[in-house]
């Protein structure tokens, strides 16, 4: 054959593409956080605004700083398949609605310098970047990370403006007692220490309804338990993330949690209360599921999902933090390799040892 | 021995074949000392002194100790040098013990000394494997200085925190605190030893590597002589 006949660059099989992209995930995981956002903003108002678009730019930013030192090609490409944006957007959802320029910044830091672009940038990280900024951040600034200002809409006091919310933002500023309280979670476990028990210390069943709409202290984008399922459903309809994951790690927490709470209602905190409180949903659905950081298979998810789960319950039950979901996350992480080496997909043709399949004779080619 | 090999084992110990930088040896203490300046410092000079003697120590009896029984007598001896000095300072400079303490006990498994003495003592005279063990004690303890302030700068907002317990009260002058800035209690621990180390490494050889590129555009006649 002549060699100028082939004009059209060969490319490797599969031949059909479904157009799916790295993107177009990204894009698609977004669109599912956008109602839980717009809720963040309405629930805590401007500065919870310049914190989001903060921790965001402060990602893109270090991720084409990151780039542009590593020398790598396609740097503008790299930048819009959205993934780093995709990691400030979740690591803003996890952040104190009302904290100072520096904690975003600091975070957007670790996030995508040390937490992923060191590994070799997408999809070459061994631990979740949020999560690993988050951990950071809280484990270095203890008080900062943990001022949770009371929902305004639901607390009575005026929103602060534009200009208000600015000052706020910029002057890292303690905010005042009257507008901030404890998360239930944390709550729970002051008081616990104070030697008062669960029946007393939690009050009504006003704050499980409260849970689900999210008008209670917590991080920014984590308490709207019903946008975030929302979002979560949304997600697993159009397939970028599996039910395993998720329902595993929801188990993980529920199961464990029914079992202490029957025994010791005084001791434990209800399931439900424990599904409906802090990061859990958020986790669940968009911080488990990253696809780089958990297990291949469907068997190694639930695994995963139900390691999740079950350490942070522990963790909330028993460790000197009131929540876990992010250490959980981590340490998970850190055993996917594992879990990943013992169970491996099966091979088209052969079975789990990967041994070539028997054909029974005459019935092959 | 020529004036060039004398700076031949300077550069390696303070640079080329730093002990943390770049043979990665004694990560141990390194991890464990340097959450401030004054930690790092202390260590280092400790250290230092068990290196030079038992680099000189070594060197002396090595044509006498048979190979096949080295590593123990070395281990031996270096153990001996170690408890040496932990009880010289507990008795002459008590204040410093008490800050570093736990830590000089330590050095007996740093590898950096073993390592030495396997390396350079045992195949070199007593003269320059003290040398030998000055370059390579003084590079460690610019090593662990280095991480130590950068620790303690970023994750307690101090520069050589208790320096007047260490070098006496005519150093108070080194204990600098940046104010209003609380620190961030991450870089004291582990995980921000490992980052900074991490990070002072990819800092060398991107140094090593321009100066390497600048020395391959040099005229050829340059590199000749040099």
């Amino acid at each position: 054959m002549n060699s100028h006949v082939l004009t059209a660059q060969p490319v490797a099989s599969p031949h059909a593409h479904g157009g799916n992209s790295v993107g177009r995930t990204m894009f698609r995981v977004q669109w599912a956080l956008l109602p839980a956002t717009l809720f963040g903003f309405w629930l805590y108002g401007w500065p919870s605004f310049f914190m989001w678009l903060l921790t965001v730019a402060a990602c893109v930013g270090f991720e084409a700083l990151a780039l542009k030192l590593m020398g790598a090609p396609r740097i503008k490409a790299s930048l819009l398949d959205g993934s780093a944006l995709l990691t400030g957007w979740l690591l803003a959802l996890t952040l104190p609605p009302w904290a100072p320029w520096w904690v975003p910044v600091l975070g957007g830091f670790i996030a995508i310098i040390i937490g992923k672009q060191v590994f070799g940038g997408v999809g070459q990280n061994v631990f979740n970047p949020a999560m690993v900024a988050r951990v950071a951040l809280l484990v270095s600034f203890p008080v900062p990370l943990t001022w949770w200002v009371h929902p305004l809409p639901g607390g009575g006091l005026p929103a602060p403006d534009v200009v208000e919310g600015l000052r706020i933002f910029l002057t890292s500023l303690p905010v005042p007692d009257a507008m901030t309280s404890a998360s239930l979670l944390g709550h729970a476990k002051t008081e616990m220490a104070r030697g008062i028990d669960l029946l007393h210390s939690l009050g009504g069943e006003s704050s499980r309804l409260q849970s689900w709409f999210g008008v209670r202290a917590g991080s920014f984008g984590e308490s709207a338990t019903l946008l975030i399922l929302a979002g979560g459903l949304y997600l697993i309809a159009c397939r970028i993330i599996s039910w395993h994951t998720p329902l595993a790690v929801l188990a993980g927490v529920a199961l464990p949690a029914a079992i202490a709470h029957g025994i010791d209602p005084a001791r434990f905190l209800a399931p439900e209360t424990h599904l409906l409180s802090g990061a859990l949903m958020l986790g669940a659905f968009f911080i488990a599921t990253d696809y780089v950081t958990s297990p291949n298979t469907a068997l190694g998810q639930l695994i995963f999902g139900l390691g999740v789960g079950f350490v942070t319950w522990v963790i909330r039950s028993f460790g000197a933090y009131p929540e876990g979901m992010a250490f959980a996350v981590l340490l998970m992480n850190a055993l996917t390799p594992v879990i990943d080496r013992f169970i491996k997909p099966r091979i088209l043709g052969r079975d789990r040892q990967g041994k070539p399949l028997d054909i029974p004779e005459g019935q092959g080619a | 021995m020529s004036d060039q090999a004398y700076g031949r084992i300077f550069k390696d110990g303070l640079w080329e074949q730093n002990v943390v930088f770049a043979q990665m040896l004694a990560l141990c203490p390194t991890m464990a000392v340097t959450t401030s300046g004054t930690n790092g410092l202390g260590m280092g000079l400790a250290s230092t002194v068990v290196l030079v003697v038992s680099n000189m120590l070594v060197a002396m009896i090595r044509h006498t100790v048979s190979s096949q029984v080295r590593i123990p007598v070395f281990v031996v001896l270096i153990a001996t040098l170690v408890t040496i000095v932990d009880m010289a300072m507990n008795a002459w400079l008590h204040e410093l013990y008490k800050v570093l303490g736990l830590f000089i006990a330590l050095i007996v498994v740093n590898c950096a000394i073993l390592g030495r003495a396997e390396a350079y003592a045992v195949k070199n005279g007593v003269w320059v494997s003290a040398l030998d063990g000055i370059a390579m004690g003084l590079g460690f303890t610019a090593a662990l200085t280095l991480i130590g302030l950068i620790r303690e700068l970023l994750g307690a907002g101090t520069l050589f925190a208790q320096a007047s317990q260490l070098l006496g009260p005519s150093f108070a002058f080194l204990e600098v605190q940046v104010p209003d800035y609380g620190g961030a209690l991450l870089m004291i621990l582990p995980p921000g030893g490992f980052a900074v180390l991490g990070f002072l490494l990819a800092g060398k050889r991107l140094l090593d590597q321009r100066l390497a590129a600048r020395a391959a555009a040099l005229p050829m006649a340059d590199v000749a002589s040099a």
